[in-house]
């Protein structure tokens, strides 16, 4: 079962019914995305499927063959932070940061789609992604800094 | 985690997925996973075979001869751009990521939740005269979707059709936050005169309400429905909001 995780193609022996998640998680080592609620609900292990935003805990490994994964350590680096992990930095956009790997990967799939996003969908897209230290306000204000180009 | 032995099933075509799931019998059936993935991986399902829809090519959504025919396998997320009152029930189902993996038939076929109602899109589809056509023990059969969710254990479901309505309604409890479950909604169309008006979260399944339909009284929602208590809300609240609900239904048909 192949797959291509943060630009290496990977092979996995995981059985096709393990999420995506345990899959990166627990084979690969990749713990970026976190195991929150496991049902969907709380958005910390979404990841990108071909670019697009996914709860990796939902999707079955069998339905991801051939795909290309991004996970939140496949958007920068701790020395070169993509513009949007640099505008979560400088806002403040993290408090306890189990969630910032969901709300980092759903911001990014968003502004490559919408590069000036309304308020409104910032929002929508955002929804679905819970922050228990309830830090939305600074996560709204570091996606705004990430859209104008402010954090460097 | 799933049975080390469990089979998978991974029909390519909807005929071969009609082949692959015979008359239903210990077969789970997973399309866009958001149900039962997270049955599989907290273990409290261990089925011993399960078919995936994924690639069945039953996901397709087509226009002819004025209907509108959406294959099971279709997105949430897709029926945003179609006909009211489906496209703003199908707005309230879950976050732009989950609509992007649920599909239509796993939200019409789960069965009710241990503690509160599923289904969102059942009251819609009801209100639009929606027939289901699914294959299971006997063959394929099409029949008013208002059977279908009655009981559809066991039936593998294809596709769902219907006309779209002269004029639709839609209102529903809301609370503050995309994960919560759907206390109570109501959709309404009238399609060439008739007026059809369904509730959601007022028992297992959808249920038209058919005295409102023949009066169009929203004091008589009560007539076809006997709402429980539930984790969500108590039965008195429903009893009480459920006619305000039908009367801003209603008015998108008036």
């Amino acid at each position: 079962m192949n797959l291509t995780v943060n630009g290496v193609e990977r092979d996995l022996d995981s059985p096709p019914l393990t999420s995506l998640l345990t899959a990166l998680r627990e084979e690969l080592g990749i713990t970026g995305p976190k195991a929150g609620c496991q049902q969907g609900g709380c958005g910390t292990c979404t990841v990108l499927v071909d670019g697009e935003p996914r709860r990796s805990c939902l999707l079955p490994l069998a339905h991801v063959e051939g795909a290309a994964v991004t996970t939140v350590e496949g958007l920068g680096t701790p020395a070169r932070l993509s513009p949007v992990q640099a505008a979560f930095h400088q806002e403040y956009g993290s408090q306890c940061g189990f969630c910032t790997p969901g709300f980092l990967v759903a911001t990014h799939a968003l502004l490559e789609h919408k590069p000036s996003p309304t308020r409104a969908d910032i929002e929508t897209a955002l929804s679905g992604h819970v922050c228990r230290c309830t830090g939305y306000v600074k996560i709204l204000a570091a996606v705004e800094a990430a859209i104008q180009g402010e954090a460097a | 985690m799933a049975r080390p032995d469990v089979e998978i099933l991974t029909p390519s075509s909807p005929a071969s997925a009609t082949q692959a799931f015979g008359d239903g019998a210990g077969i789970t059936v997973l399309a866009g996973g958001t149900i039962v993935m997270p049955e599989l991986t907290s273990a409290r399902l261990r089925p011993e075979r399960v078919l995936l829809l994924a690639r069945s090519g039953l996901d397709r959504i087509e226009r002819s001869g004025g209907a509108v025919t959406i294959g099971a396998g279709v997105r949430v997320a897709a029926l945003e751009a179609l006909d009211e009152p489906l496209a703003t029930a199908a707005r309230h189902v879950g976050d732009p990521e989950v609509r992007a993996q649920a599909t239509l038939g796993g939200n019409l076929c789960a069965p009710p939740g241990a503690e509160t109602p599923r289904g969102d899109l059942q009251a819609p589809l009801l209100a639009l005269g929606a027939r289901a056509r699914s294959t299971g023990a006997g063959g394929e059969r099409t029949e008013p979707l208002e059977d279908f969710v009655a009981d559809s254990r066991r039936r593998l479901l294809l596709d769902i059709s219907y006309e779209p309505p002269d004029a639709a309604g839609y209102a529903a409890v809301r609370r503050p936050h995309s994960h919560h479950y759907t206390i109570l909604a109501v959709a309404a169309a009238r399609t060439k005169g008739e007026l059809r008006v369904a509730v959601t979260g007022a028992g297992p399944h959808a249920v038209r309400l058919r005295a409102v339909e023949r009066s169009g009284n929203p004091d008589d929602a009560l007539k076809d429905v006997d709402p429980q208590d539930d984790a969500l809300a108590s039965a008195w609240y429903r009893k009480r909001v459920l006619p305000k609900l039908v009367a801003r239904a209603l008015e998108g048909v008036r």
